[in-house]
């Protein structure tokens, strides 16, 4: 077995409720030194000055076209693209590794803004499911409503959508935060592991159902609870941090935060032991 | 995975063939096995329009056995002769394809039961749909195959439902393609997207009870089980609400009748659906590319929640 250190010490995050376990061993988080960014290099990434600016017509092209043409205007150091007629293409904006304001005229199908690192994006229209998935930084705003599974997997960044979404949304999410201005359908965070939700309006049936951790908060009613999903108590720093992200994300500044209704795990169905990954290195 | 999509136009008829064809075409990554149109044209009303099969499709990919014309000839005639020992009179006769008709049928009785009984009673003999509006065409391929096969960019009228299927629970084959006619009643067709887990022990039942099954797809389960309900008594929206206790599994489904257009959403919400609605035109479908193929300005859509069920009138 391996010698596993443990550590005592709580981060911020712990303290606000995020999550509770101590991470110890092999597997505990490792963050990027910044003295040693010269030697850090991201393949596929660009430098791009956001003042340099232009527009591109989608309207004949196929999403494999679409984003390699974003992804061509980067490497010209174009930091500011606005895509127009997306027309509901699905797997638009998937995949950008840096910084970059991209603005969206119009409608997304399914998978749109998946997979990226770090850009701004405001779609001026709906989204259609799976948006941003497995988005890891940025800032994704949907002026309008979303479909289904919105912010599968996310591991960080925020994820905006000003009207409602459909069903799941946060499903799987590991960090990052999602607010909905709107309501949100069934099985809202469902088996989430770490980050937050933020739901103005309804929300329904099954609420958080197997969470493993991470925070739902509700402005609105909520259809039923899902296993292992209970309530807690809203903190003054809970109402502190939802004021600031509303505030931040435009969205709902004037909401009364004190009324809405936060949701944990429960820790009944909880098995998610991190010591367990370095346990079966051991063993082998 | 399949797709399906739908469209109302309430106050006004427009080329409705054409534009579920661009809809259903739209979703053809979705499967294209096969396409089911059910095509609600204008009419005087007077007679029946039967829509049926005396064979299968056996081109690339067909699941069906092979056979001689000779043998849709014959099937035919007994057709032919059942119906005008129905009391029943062919008032107009177009054999689209070999295997393919349809019939323009005057006939006074209202309980079209004992007449599609016993124009099924013949072998290979299927009713695809019968009604005073509803045309139900499918056949393998994609949406744009079928619609170039069977001419349905010249049919008028006001509502449609169609599928593009990928067949995953049963053969590829007309029998098991969408839309499904909602048997024994006039003017009802159901497409669905989804898994039915409690198709048999639904079958069985409603066997017993006298219900009629022609394929061994799950999706057909939905059309008897509305078909049943409306038996009983239930309006269509009761009947559709009912269905969400009754059938098990993931579904999203449209159903329409003469005058309406419906859709249902199972309580997990695992299957997509978006929807468009204005004063004048629903437009629904799987993916928002769909509505996009009728309406390419920007719009407003939304996705309908966990067990939702909505009912749209002319």
């Amino acid at each position: 077995m391996a010698n596993l250190k443990t550590t005592d010490k709580k981060s911020t995050s712990q303290s606000m409720g995020m999550h509770t376990e101590l991470l110890t061993g092999r597997t505990q988080q490792k963050f990027f030194n910044p003295s040693e960014a010269e030697n850090f290099f991201y393949f596929g990434t660009y430098d791009v000055d956001f003042n340099k600016r232009t527009e591109l017509d989608v309207k004949e092209m196929t999403a494999p076209e679409v984003n390699k043409e974003i992804d061509n205007l980067m490497s010209k150091g174009f930091g500011t693209i606005v895509i127009k007629n997306p027309q509901g293409k699905h797997s638009l904006g998937v995949g950008i590794l840096n910084k970059l304001n991209l603005i969206f005229e119009g409608s997304l199908g399914y998978f749109g803004m998946g997979s990226c690192d770090g850009p701004t994006v405001r779609i001026n229209g709906r989204v259609g499911w799976s948006c941003a998935e497995n988005l890891m930084a940025g800032k994704v705003v949907i002026e309008k409503n979303a479909g289904s599974c919105f912010g599968a997997a996310i591991r960080g960044g925020d994820l905006i959508c000003k009207g409602s979404v459909g069903a799941r949304t946060g499903i799987d999410m590991k960090g990052g935060t999602i607010i909905v201005g709107g309501d949100a359908g069934a099985f809202t965070g469902f088996m989430m592991q770490r980050g937050r939700i933020i739901i103005l309006g309804d929300v329904g049936i099954n609420l958080g159902d197997s969470m493993y951790d991470g925070t739902i908060f509700i402005g609105g009613k909520i259809g039923s609870f899902g296993s292992d999903a209970v309530p807690a108590d809203l903190t003054v720093s809970d109402q502190d941090w939802l004021k600031r992200k509303l505030k931040v994300a435009e969205i709902g500044e004037k909401f009364d935060v004190s009324k809405m209704t936060k949701i944990v795990s429960g820790k009944k169905l909880w098995n998610y032991d991190n010591l367990e990954p370095a346990e079966k290195k051991g063993a082998i | 995975m399949c797709g399906i999509a739908g469209l109302i136009y309430k106050d006004k008829s427009v080329n409705i063939g054409t534009q579920l064809q661009a809809m259903l075409q739209a979703l053809k990554h979705r499967g294209e096995d096969s396409t089911g149109y059910a095509l609600y044209g204008d009419t005087d009303g007077k007679n029946f329009i039967m829509r049926f099969k005396v064979g299968e499709n056996v081109g690339e990919g067909s699941s069906s056995v092979n056979e001689e014309t000779s043998v849709y000839d014959e099937r035919i005639k007994i057709v032919n002769a059942h119906i005008l020992s129905m009391g029943a009179k062919i008032i107009k006769e177009e054999r689209i394809l070999p295997y393919s008709l349809r019939y323009e049928v005057s006939y006074d009785e209202k309980d079209l039961r004992d007449f599609s009984r016993k124009i099924e009673s013949v072998p290979g003999v299927e009713i695809l749909s019968m009604g005073k509006s509803l045309e139900v065409i499918k056949d393998l391929g994609n949406a744009k195959d079928v619609c170039d096969r069977y001419n349905l960019d010249k049919i008028v009228g006001t509502h449609a439902i169609g599928h593009a299927r990928m067949a995953t629970e049963s053969g590829v084959d007309i029998k098991s393609a969408h839309p499904f006619w909602g048997y024994p009643f006039s003017d009802v067709s159901v497409v669905h997207n989804g898994q039915l887990t409690n198709y048999w022990n639904n079958r069985r039942m409603l066997e017993n009870e006298g219900m009629r099954f022609m394929s061994e797809c799950d999706s057909e389960l939905i059309a008897v089980y509305l078909a049943k309900k409306l038996r009983d008594g239930a309006t269509l929206e009761e009947g559709m609400r009912d269905s969400l206790k009754g059938l098990d599994g993931v579904f999203t489904y449209f159903v329409a009748t003469k005058d309406s257009l419906g859709m249902a959403k199972d309580t997990m919400a695992a299957k997509p659906l978006v929807l468009y609605e204005s004063d004048n035109l629903i437009a629904m479908g799987s993916e928002e590319i769909a509505i996009r193929a009728i309406l390419p300005q920007e719009i407003d859509t939304y996705d309908p929640y966990d067990g939702e069920v909505k009912v749209w009138q002319i």
